[in-house]
């Protein structure tokens, strides 16, 4: 009940800033005719709509607590599905909200080609263009206005190999998902295992549509590493702990590491007990101990059923905190341009820990956890135990 | 369905344009009044001009489709693998250098003749059943080794970088969708006259013979399997050039170009629309595509139910599609006039 109390009282604050501004408002009328929109596409339905659901109901979640306007003008927040399967649908839904709605951020992008695609539109239409999930290192190239507030794949791939080769782990078996993030994922484990001493037993690559890990996991088994490295892509997980428990490779010693797509918060509670122990290395856990993300979490889970958030919520969070900031510092009338200089260099705690904008990438340069799963009252959770500060979003 | 027994006096029930002799090739009203609405939608949705390329792109791809399926009776699940084809023939082309766009179409339409031509033979051997399983697994072959040319294709990154000269060295793509709107339109009309001469020929008139009866068409001096692999042929070219167009214009090839989705999707357009009819493609993938649109701006999350319940209403109620169930309308209210006369 304590979030229901305090947010009235924000509402009243705004409310009165909002009458403090209005002796100032004639002045921008013109500037700022209509709403602040922001455009945000995102999978809902189809193979990635977990993805979609997670952002979606972070970026409404942030809207709630910090209200829904900006220096007195509103914020409108549109929501479409683009399925997360074809680039062009993506593109024309951008292209729909630049030209129909007048948007004057775009947000989202589930995958890696949705961003790809979307990136000339807006080079073009000089607008910002928030990457909330997408991981592949290289996004934030393709168009100046492009700025990321996830992760990126090597980012978060460096220190848990650096962890291994501290841990007694000679000989790993890698298995990534065979496109742009798992191939980054495969590259960055090898180049920094390697350089760390350590041997890579064999490197397996499974399909990105309807996987069967079984195979893989068996062939795994066989070439007795003293470690398995894994990514999947968000939503996989479940099937990969599945396999590695029914094919008995705990038992036959074989340790479990991985980025933290493996043990996603959003599947770990279905993982049960078989998950316990795997090590991975992430920007975020829905345990993280800071009082920022004790709040969110307990609003988070209490606006969705209890659904847990994962790290794609806290992606779509900190966007949309990216979005109200620096809408704020160049003022809500400002052009594309002007709004991706106010997000170069922005610093703020963040509920997953402190997080930069990269002025020269427009990446995420953050803290990358190393976590381990353990049971508390009744249920897995991804427990951090070291971290690596200002990792940076392409560190090999 | 009463009115359909009245319909059942007449020689041949069903498809008015199965008459013995050659159709006859002049334009009907309707039709004029079909591609006008193409012209109008430019002017009174101006904001829709993307989704509306898209449609003709899909419309154009339809087509393809019906003239193997509806005319010649060859079911397929993998016409995505020629589109595929013709889009990576376009976007590799403009990747590297030569982003000249009707040269660009001209090669892509050639991709995919040449491919459409070397996997017809497989094609054309089989019954239906066997078809299926052919085409559905060209398309699925095509799609793996796409993702497997990562450093030709971009793999599932998808190829980016497409950047397209000016149409005619005077309009270049925009935003808005309005040059990509035009210039689709225009592709989509010069491939259907093609198209319905080609039906409306001797050529296509045999063609329907083998649909009906492949026994008896070598017994009247037709060579089956050279007509089907002449057919297929063209309609891998067409669905290369569609897959061309979508690819210049959008800029940017995903893997998904041959994905199995797009296939199927292409099928269920058709048979709503209705097979066999050339415009039953264009209608299909207006009303497939418009309704998604629709539905998924109402209720982002739940919008495919809607379309799911659309298609079981369609195939249960309207034979032959949206144009079947038109046809059989206007039948019955003839045979109506007929009687009180």
């Amino acid at each position: 009940m304590t979030t229901h109390h305090r947010i009235p009282r924000r509402r009243v604050l705004q409310g009165l800033a909002g009458a403090a501004a209005l002796g100032a408002l004639p002045r921008f009328a013109h500037a700022q005719a209509g709403p602040f929109r922001i455009g945000l596409i995102l999978p809902m339905t189809g193979p990635f709509a977990s993805t979609g659901k997670q952002v979606s109901a972070a970026c409404r979640l942030y809207m709630q607590r910090a209200g829904d306007a900006i220096a007195g003008r509103k914020v409108e927040l549109i929501l479409k599905d683009d399925t997360g399967l074809a680039p062009e649908t993506t593109k024309r839904i951008a292209q729909e909200m630049l030209v129909q709605d007048k948007v004057n951020v775009l947000a989202g992008f589930g995958l890696t080609p949705l961003a790809l695609a979307t990136a000339p539109v807006a080079t073009e239409a000089k607008v910002p263009m928030i990457v909330m999930c997408a991981a592949t290192a290289i996004i934030p190239q393709r168009s100046p206005f492009i700025v990321r507030s996830g992760f990126t794949l090597p980012q978060v791939t460096g220190p848990i190999a650096d962890w291994a080769a501290k841990n007694r782990i000679r000989r790993v078996f890698t298995m990534v998902t065979d496109y742009g993030p798992g191939l980054d994922a495969e590259k960055t484990f090898h180049a920094r295992f390697r350089a760390a001493g350590g041997e890579i037993a064999e490197a397996v690559r499974t399909p990105l549509r309807n996987p069967d890990y079984g195979p893989f996991l068996q062939r795994a088994k066989d070439a007795k590493p003293d470690a398995l490295f894994v990514f999947v892509p968000s939503g996989e997980g479940l099937a990969v702990m599945k396999q590695f428990d029914e094919r008995g490779l705990k038992q036959a010693g074989i340790r479990l590491i991985g980025t933290g797509d493996v043990t996603d918060d959003d599947l770990l509670e279905s993982m049960g007990p078989p998950a316990v122990g795997v090590i991975t290395s992430f920007h975020y856990s829905a345990a993280h101990e800071s009082p920022e993300n004790r709040a969110y979490v307990e609003s988070f889970m209490k606006a969705n059923n209890g659904m847990r958030p994962n790290f794609h919520s806290v992606g779509g969070y900190d966007g949309m905190h990216l979005i109200y900031e620096a809408a704020k510092k160049a003022g809500p009338g400002a052009s594309g341009e002007q709004l991706v200089e106010a997000m170069k260099g922005m610093r703020w705690t963040s509920p997953r820990g402190p997080m930069t904008i990269d002025p020269q990438a427009r990446d995420v340069v953050q803290t990358v956890y190393l976590r381990e799963v353990k049971m508390a009252n009744g249920k897995p959770w991804n427990v951090e135990f070291d971290k690596f500060e200002n990792v940076k979003p392409v560190e090999g | 369905m009463s009115g359909g027994a009245a319909a059942a006096g007449r020689a041949l029930p069903g498809r008015p344009d199965d008459a013995p002799a050659l159709p006859s090739d002049r334009w009907r009203a309707l039709e004029i009044a079909f591609w006008l609405l193409v012209v109008a939608a430019f002017f009174v949705f101006p904001q829709h001009r993307v989704l509306g390329s898209q449609i003709l792109i899909t419309g154009l791809f339809a087509l393809s489709l019906d003239l193997i399926l509806g005319y010649a009776g060859i079911v397929s699940l993998g016409h995505a693998a020629y589109f595929g084809m013709g889009a990576y023939t376009a976007g590799l082309l403009a990747v590297h250098g030569w982003g000249e766009p009707l040269s660009g179409l001209l090669a892509a339409g050639l991709a995919g003749a040449i491919a459409g031509y070397a996997t017809s033979f497989l094609v054309v051997r089989g019954a239906d059943l066997a078809r299926l399983m052919v085409t559905l697994g060209i398309g699925l072959m095509l799609y793996e080794a796409a993702n497997q040319l990562g450093s030709i294709t971009g793999g599932a990154d998808g190829l980016s970088g497409v950047a397209m000269w000016k149409v005619l060295g005077l309009w270049s793509f925009d935003l808005a969708g309005t040059t990509a709107y035009v210039y689709s339109a225009v592709v989509l009309f010069l491939l259907f006259v093609v198209a319905r001469r080609i039906v409306a020929s001797p050529f296509g008139l045999s063609l329907r013979g083998v649909r009906e009866n492949v026994k008896r068409m070598p017994a009247i001096g037709a060579p089956v399997a050279r007509r089907l692999v002449a057919i297929y042929t063209v309609s891998a070219a067409m669905a290369g050039v569609a897959g061309g167009v979508l690819a210049q214009t959008t800029q940017f090839v995903g893997l998904d170009v041959f994905g199995f989705p797009r296939s199927a999707d292409l099928m269920i357009m058709l048979v709503l629309g209705g097979a066999g009819r050339l415009y039953g493609g264009l209608l299909g993938a207006a009303v497939f595509m418009i309704a998604h649109h629709l539905l998924s701006d109402l209720n982002p999350i739940y919008w495919q139910f809607w379309l799911g319940l659309l298609l079981v209403v369609v195939v249960l109620f309207a034979r032959g599609g949206i144009l079947g169930a038109a046809d059989t309308l206007v039948r019955r209210a003839a045979a109506r006039r007929a009687r009180t006369r």
